[in-house]
């Protein structure tokens, strides 16, 4: 199951000249700054562009190629718009109702109460577009994009237009796709925090070309690509819920290389959580830390030193068990310890932050 | 009001509704080529439409009266193959109605479907839409206001307009006499009182239908019908 995509497209002030495969499952982050062609690929493999050259394979089958253009309309690709794109003459029922009557019976995957029950949107259902909040549009936006069963949905930005409260309102709903679509999704975003949260594979866009292509988890904790320098980098872990303590409100989550313990989470044992560590909550020890109010402190090893954006402070990639750590720390620490690679020592974790339901990589 | 005024305004009422009726037939197509079309023509083909609105009627009504004549382009190979020759007959009329009128209907139509933007067509597209699916259920109904404001401007401008008919249609009564050329004619023969009650019934029926398009406008506008 991939996406192979070989694409050529002349824009005005940059050219798009993409040549990568994707995995066709999961989620799979395209990150970038504004500017770098995001949209405008993802505009490519909906077929909205038809302009672009090159190649477009998903799942085999071809979607362009010299001979021929799929149009947008046969492609069976959910899109979903970076601002409102709801019908402003039709209520949210019939909003809905398009893209699922155009989809022959025996190939709909959803019905129209299951999505309204996804996304919440019972209430809405006769309202017009011009009377919901920004929210409520992308909720709409997103339940009839998936009504129209689609073999691979596009999310371009859908957060970016809404205020802070409505994309938390949105986002549990997005990681609840992972588990109802059982589709692959392509989400743009620019926000780091969001691609954390969501992607499980990641595409770094720069100046219309791809600058790397890997597992998230890998990606955000290579040293030569910008995502370590941002200020609020960091890795993610998939876990699994353990053990709950509620008399100090604190439940315990397994990652391949030990427990960790988290702000208490109402979710049962043995649900599959993702958690994310902040670089800058990362302290490093060279002995075991006795003594300590850190409640997370786990064996790691040196693999990597790196400068930072900022010149008093370091990046060290450690590995936690088999998994990637990224710790920023100043640079005298790292002098005064002799960090080297190889070295292994004790990470201790200040905050790791547990991240909504996502589903077990094995569920895909 | 005698019967030779009131066969001259169902005459006039007859050539406004069958104008209207083709021209947004005609016109729809054509508007929304120019909304979205590509074709290096475009400019040329909007200047063209847009011709009648700054052309004298009469100059209109005259090169019609020429090309659809016995002798003329039209008319002779129209005459070759047996069908009746168009001028001075309704179908004149109607022809050189729908000319007239054309900027009229197409220009309000064409301005729709630019508003109605590419985005709403491309979500359409992306919810398995095929292009006429997108025309028919997207495009048209978005661009409601701008059909409804042609079909009146082409009304009422259909049952206004005076030089392509006296030039195409010349004046027989009870044919292609319309309610403005008959006003003309009680003018010219000092008959004040017809004239009164022919300008009356036109002044009414142009404030009504005006009256119709505004109301209906500002209706829509209030449910945020548009894009």
């Amino acid at each position: 199951m991939t996406l192979a995509l070989q694409l050529s497209l002349p824009r005005a002030g940059f050219r798009l000249e993409v040549a990568c495969e994707l995995p066709a499952r999961g989620i799979t982050g395209l990150f970038g700054r504004s500017g770098s062609g995001k949209t405008t690929l993802l505009r490519c493999i909906a077929g909205l562009e038809p302009a672009v050259r090159g190649q477009i394979e998903f799942n085999g089958e071809p979607w362009q190629d010299a001979q021929r253009f799929v149009p947008a309309h046969l492609r069976a690709v959910g899109y979903v718009f970076q601002e409102s794109s709801l019908f402003p003459h039709l209520d949210v029922r019939a909003n809905l109702e398009y893209g699922l009557q155009r989809v022959p019976p025996a190939q709909r995957r959803l019905d129209l109460e299951e999505a309204v029950r996804q996304l919440d949107l019972a209430s809405l259902l006769r309202h017009r577009p011009a009377q919901l909040s920004g929210g409520e549009r992308q909720r709409v936006a997103i339940a009839r994009a998936l009504l129209s069963s689609p073999r691979l949905l596009l999310l371009d930005e859908p957060l970016s237009s809404l205020d802070p409260r409505s994309r938390a309102e949105i986002l549990p709903h997005l990681e609840r796709l992972r588990d109802v679509a059982s589709i692959p999704l392509i989400y743009v975003s620019h926000v780091l925090g969001e691609i954390m949260r969501l992607a499980d594979e990641l595409v770094l866009l720069e100046a219309g070309r791809v600058r790397a292509v890997g597992p998230l988890q890998q990606l955000l904790t290579r040293s030569d690509l910008p995502l370590a320098q941002f200020t609020d980098s960091g890795s993610v872990f998939d876990a699994v819920i353990e053990e709950h303590d509620p008399t100090y409100q604190l439940s315990y989550v397994r990652i391949s290389a030990g427990r960790l313990a988290v702000a208490l989470k109402q979710a049962p044992i043995g649900q599959h959580v993702r958690v994310r560590i902040d670089a800058r909550d990362v302290s490093l020890a060279l002995k075991p830390p006795e003594l300590t109010s850190i409640l997370n402190v786990l064996p790691a090893t040196v693999r990597e030193l790196a400068g930072d954006g900022d010149p008093a402070q370091t990046l060290v990639r450690l590995e936690l068990g088999t998994e990637p750590l990224l710790a920023r720390i100043t640079r005298r620490s790292a002098v005064q310890l002799g960090l080297t690679p190889g070295m292994r020592l004790h990470a201790q974790i200040k905050s790791v932050a547990l991240m909504e339901s996502s589903a077990a990589p094995s569920n895909w | 009001m005698d019967s030779a005024d009131l066969i001259a305004l169902w005459i006039s009422f007859r050539l406004a509704a069958t104008t209207t009726l083709l021209l947004l037939l005609l016109g729809t197509p054509l508007a929304w080529w120019l909304a979205i079309g590509s074709s290096r023509w475009r400019t040329a083909i909007d200047a063209l439409v847009s011709l009648p609105l700054v052309l004298p009627p009469t100059v209109l009504g005259f090169y019609l009266l020429i090309l659809l004549g016995p002798q003329g382009a039209l008319g002779a190979p129209l005459r070759w193959l047996g069908v009746s020759v168009p001028v001075f007959s309704f179908t004149g009329l109607v022809i050189g109605s729908m000319l007239y009128s054309l900027p009229f209907a197409v220009q309000p139509l064409r301005d729709a479907f630019l508003s109605v933007g590419t985005r709403a067509l491309e979500v359409a597209a992306t919810l398995r839409a095929s292009p006429w699916d997108r025309f028919f259920t997207i495009a048209l109904p978005l661009a409601a206001r701008g059909a409804l404001t042609a079909a009146v401007l082409s009304f009422a401008h259909t049952l206004g307009e005076f030089g392509v008919v006296l030039m195409i249609g010349g004046n027989i009564p009870g044919r292609t006499r319309t309610a403005s050329i008959a006003l003309f004619d009680h003018a010219e023969a000092l008959e004040y009182a017809a004239a009164y009650r022919l300008s009356l019934v036109l002044l009414g029926v142009c404030f009504v239908l005006l009256l119709l398009v505004y109301g209906v406008n500002r209706r829509l506008r209030a449910v945020g019908s548009t894009a």
